[in-house]
């Protein structure tokens, strides 16, 4: 008996023990299945059913769910997680985790969700995941907890609050701390306190939160709420303005890369190259062939495909627009309507060219990993893809300089231009000079069709986009002249993005047109005039 | 030397009159012609192009079926190269001059509008396969694509939803066109209706071809901030999606956060676009490839085979051809003859399978039942189906919501027999109404 009494209750904790594991289990397995089954309405009790349970499982299950990547197996019903693995999805359990094997597309079901649910989903992971040790976890939970203001998660956060070390972790917890309890019906005490700490953080997101407050609330919650977004509205002010100017600047780079190859071949040798935008679209078409290389026999350069396409979309425009050269535009020099003529009909010509060898719809260039996304700069967005093109067409810009200051080529090129018979007396082949100096401009419309690849479409008709904006850039800045063009480019950019607001898209194109006319109706030579015999 | 030139004249002249002989019987005994209207150069070629093979295709299928009547349909396609007046042009060149039965095209509503007149004096029909913005019924015309109350007045009250976010502030984006303006227009009518306040709609447009989206989406990004769940419905055409939905992907506008429902992007449009950043973003048609419905993988199959690539997409303009296509076999078998007046006639009230598991039928006001289903892309650039309306809808031409179009209705059989018959003067408005 008294052997006995230590043995049954270490047998019965046992018991319990092994109950609870399988209990455990049990519940995880009819909380998932209660994700897996029913629609769409439900799942979103089944998804905080999930996150309550506060189950290790349950943050990579959630993840999965967002990401879509959570399925029913057909054969068996269970649930799996898949991952893309080749043509196939690798499987794992998403109860255990375990390896599960792999299957395709066809052996699933995926579990659906909508926008609704991912934002529930959202919160629930921010809640289950304040507590991680990974700092950078903390801070995204705290984020999304911001945005998401769930008032389920409240305790969590103070519970995490208490533990956390990372000042500016803390801090973020704390503002989606306050905006939580702004949304809630807290003592106005409180609310005064988290508008506070809300108003400090001055961005858009907390502007909205005390515009609701400010909307729902009365008396000096009310009052402190409105001034604490009207001190945010200020300051935003300020911030819009180099937002701006950013975005000038990033249109102006735009039509700098697409002007430039124009300034060579109309600016200083006179032609008027109405084909100069299907430069740019094979440029761009090139892109598109070198990623499509890359993406079936080597994926893992993807990223330096820009790189390689580069110098491909040099020499396959420069190498058409030579051709165009010495085949057509060489027997019109001196006629420039026949010329206008000639290359609108060429234009026409590439178009369809292009339309039956890649097909009429748009092809799709990637972006690598470098120019995707966006950073702050303060209040200030700005997305690396444009910053790339804008140190681009700065780059382009001087090496286009240095070559025609520094090299023999840009000498003869000046040379031809300025005063072709003295130029030939003097032992230059004027032909060959004026073959290569067109190949250069359209080859730089080959670049600039490398760098629109990754902010418009890839289609037959992307050079006819560009080619007005960019005759208009180089007559406003004034023909012959580098220098203009940079900073035609740059100003009309700027002008184009103030007025935007304003005016809207469509006036806007209108009144820098408008603009433009009176412009050159004053000046006729553009902002920077050349000056000297050469000029006729 | 000159006698060998001479024969060769002669021989080709003799072979040029036999093909022009022989051409001439084929149209007179054994051929039904069938125009296709379609752009296949200039911007709208990148969409047109693929509704002329969808017929095409349908022409090869039905022939292998044993042809119309019993006679092969022999496909006339000509190339408007998106320009309107030539449009003009092209349709009177296929009922005058090729005598054709019936046409199938255009895209956009100023192509369609061009045609009309055309249509109407030859006494033509054509299928209108493209979503568009009502207002209009047209005695040859038959529209199998969706009216606003077929596409965006759902789109629009899935988002007010609970399932589609509770959405209370609202950006209508579109296209400085025909389309997006009149679309817009009963957009805010309805969301007026609806007791959306007026500082909660903001309106843009932006011309064809935009290619500079930073400061719009900045604009919606900080319209967005205001604390209301925000959507955007977006009426933004063909090429300017792209860098639009790029410059939303660059600015981190997330579905979850800001939902972009768009009315004409499709599977097509998405092939040019890397999706990933997208995923959750909607668009709201009557039909998606991902459709899971025999029919419609049958159809995928056959197009696929066609167009001899696995991977080609299919869209929802391409089932309105479909179902045009079909309701016009139909209706000719039914009448017996590929006579306009009769086939006008007889087409009312015919019913054939969509490719969605339903069953579409022409109505009297010459525009068809259709579901309506919203779609969120996914990372494939495929659409996964939200939310679909329980039955069919029936296409209004004229909306209720506007004030100068609420009286009036459209009814093409007898005694009516009119495309805009006001209901309290109880009477046909005809011309005078454009």
């Amino acid at each position: 008996m008294l052997l006995h009494r230590p043995l049954s209750v270490l047998l019965s904790v046992l018991a319990s023990l092994a109950l609870a594991g399988t209990a455990l289990a049990a519940d995880l397995t009819a909380l998932v299945g209660n994700l897996t089954s029913g629609g769409l309405s439900e799942r979103a009790a089944a998804i905080t059913a999930l996150a309550a349970s506060g189950e290790e499982r349950a943050v990579p299950i959630l993840e999965a769910l967002a990401a879509g990547q959570l399925y029913t197996r057909n054969s068996d019903k269970l649930a799996v997680i898949g991952k893309v693995d080749g043509n196939r999805l690798a499987l794992s359990e998403a109860i255990s985790g375990k390896s599960a094997g792999s299957a395709v597309d066809a052996d699933l079901e995926r579990v659906r969700v909508n926008n609704r649910l991912r934002g529930v989903i959202e919160a629930a992971v921010g809640s289950l995941t304040l507590m991680s040790p990974n700092p950078r976890i903390r801070a995204e939970a705290a984020d999304s907890l911001f945005t998401r203001r769930d008032a389920t998660a409240l305790a969590a956060l103070d519970e995490a609050l208490a533990a956390e070390k990372d000042p500016r972790i803390k801090r973020s917890m704390s503002e989606a701390r306050a905006a939580i309890v702004l949304g809630s019906d807290a003592p106005a005490s409180q609310k005064l306190a988290a508008i506070a700490l809300v108003r400090d953080r001055a961005d858009r997101d907390s502007l909205g939160i005390l515009m609701t407050v400010a909307a729902a609330s009365d008396g000096e919650v009310k009052t402190a709420a409105a001034t604490a977004a009207a001190s945010i509205e200020q300051s935003l002010a300020a911030w819009q303005m180099a937002q701006n100017i950013w975005y000038g600047i990033s249109l102006g780079s735009v039509l700098l890369l697409a002007a430039i190859g124009l300034a060579i071949t109309f600016g200083t040798m006179g032609v008027i190259n109405m084909a100069h935008g299907e430069m740019v679209m094979l440029g761009a078409y090139t892109t598109f062939v070198v990623q499509d290389v890359i993406r079936t026999s080597a994926p893992h350069l993807f990223d330096v495909s820009l790189v390689i396409a580069l110098p491909l979309a040099f020499v396959v425009s420069g190498a058409i627009g030579i051709l165009i050269e010495r085949t057509i535009i060489r027997f019109l020099y001196g006629r420039p309507l026949d010329t206008l003529l000639a290359t609108w009909g060429l234009s026409l010509v590439l178009q369809q060219a292009v339309r039956s060898i890649f097909g009429s719809s748009n092809r799709e260039v990637g972006a690598p990993s470098w120019m995707s996304g966006a950073f702050q700069l303060g209040q200030l967005n700005i997305t690396y893809g444009r910053l790339w093109i804008v140190v681009f067409a700065l780059i382009v810009f001087a090496s286009l300089i240095l070559l025609l200051r520094k090299t023999p080529l840009g000498l003869y090129m000046r040379a031809v231009t300025q005063n072709r018979p003295m130029a030939a007396a003097v032992g230059i082949r004027t032909p060959r000079v004026d073959a290569l100096t067109f190949g250069l401009g359209s080859g730089i419309a080959g670049l600039a069709g490398v760098a629109l690849s990754q902010i418009d479409n890839v289609s037959p008709n992307l050079g006819q986009g560009y080619i007005i904006d960019s005759f208009m850039v180089v007559v406003f800045g004034g023909v012959g002249n580098l220098f203009g063009t940079l900073i035609g480019a740059l100003t009309l950019g700027v002008v184009n993005k103030f007025l935007e607001p304003y005016a809207g898209a469509v006036l806007g194109k209108i009144l820098v047109l408008v603009f433009i006319i009176m412009f050159i109706q004053r000046r006729p030579r553009g902002l920077f005039a050349l000056k000297g015999r050469s000029v006729e | 030397m000159k006698f060998g030139s001479i024969m060769r004249t002669g021989l080709v002249a003799a072979g040029l009159l036999a093909g022009a002989v022989g051409s001439a019987f084929a149209q007179a005994g054994d051929t039904i012609k069938v125009g296709v209207l379609h752009s296949l150069s200039g911007t709208m070629a990148i969409s047109e192009t693929t509704l002329k093979d969808v017929v095409l295709m349908l022409i090869e299928e039905q022939n292998k079926k044993g042809g119309l009547l019993g006679k092969k349909l022999e496909a006339v396609v000509v190339d408007p190269a998106s320009n309107w007046p030539l449009f003009a042009e092209k349709a009177r060149e296929l009922l005058q001059k090729e005598k054709v039965a019936v046409v199938f095209g255009c895209w956009t509503s100023v192509s369609r509008k061009s045609v009309l007149p055309v249509f109407e004096e030859l006494n033509g029909i054509l299928f209108y396969p493209v979503q568009y913005e009502g207002q209009e019924s047209q005695r040859n015309v038959f529209y199998t694509g969706a009216a606003p109350n077929q596409q965006a007045i759902p789109a629009v009250d899935y988002l007010m939803s609970k399932d589609g976010g509770d959405v209370k502030r609202w950006v209508l984006a579109g296209t400085d066109y025909v389309y997006p303006r009149t679309t817009n227009k009963i957009l805010e009518a309805y969301l007026l209706q609806k007791g959306v306040a007026k500082e909660d709609i903001m309106i843009n447009y932006t011309p064809f071809g935009h290619a500079d989206w930073q400061s719009i989406v900045a604009d919606i990004k900080k319209f967005g901030s205001a604390g209301k769940k925000t959507a955007v419905v977006s009426t933004i055409n063909g090429d300017a999606n792209v860098p639009f939905y790029k410059e939303l992907g660059n600015q981190g506008i997330k579905a979850k956060d800001i939902p972009v429902v768009a009315f004409s992007v499709g599977e097509e449009e998405l092939a040019g676009v890397d999706t990933k950043p997208l995923v959750g973003h909607l668009a709201a048609w009557n039909y998606f490839q991902s459709v899971k419905d025999p029919a419609n993988a049958e159809f995928i199959k056959t197009w696929q085979a066609f167009t001899k690539n696995a991977k080609r997409v299919t869209n929802d303009p391409m089932e309105a051809s479909v179902i045009g296509f079909n309701m016009w076999v139909a209706a000719v078998k039914k009448a017996g003859t590929t006579d306009p007046d009769k086939v006008i006639d007889a087409i009312i009230g015919i019913k054939v399978p969509n490719l969605t598991g339903g069953v579409s039928e022409m109505l009297p006001n010459h525009h068809i039942t259709k579901p309506v289903l919203i779609g969120e892309i996914e990372a494939n650039g495929q659409f996964d189906v939200v939310w679909k309306t329980p039955g069919l809808v029936p296409g209004a031409a004229w909306s209720p919501i506007l004030d100068d179009s609420k009286n009036l209705k459209a009814d093409w059989t007898k005694p009516v027999n009119c495309g805009n018959f006001d209901t309290v003067a109880n009477k046909c408005i005809g011309k005078a109404a454009k």
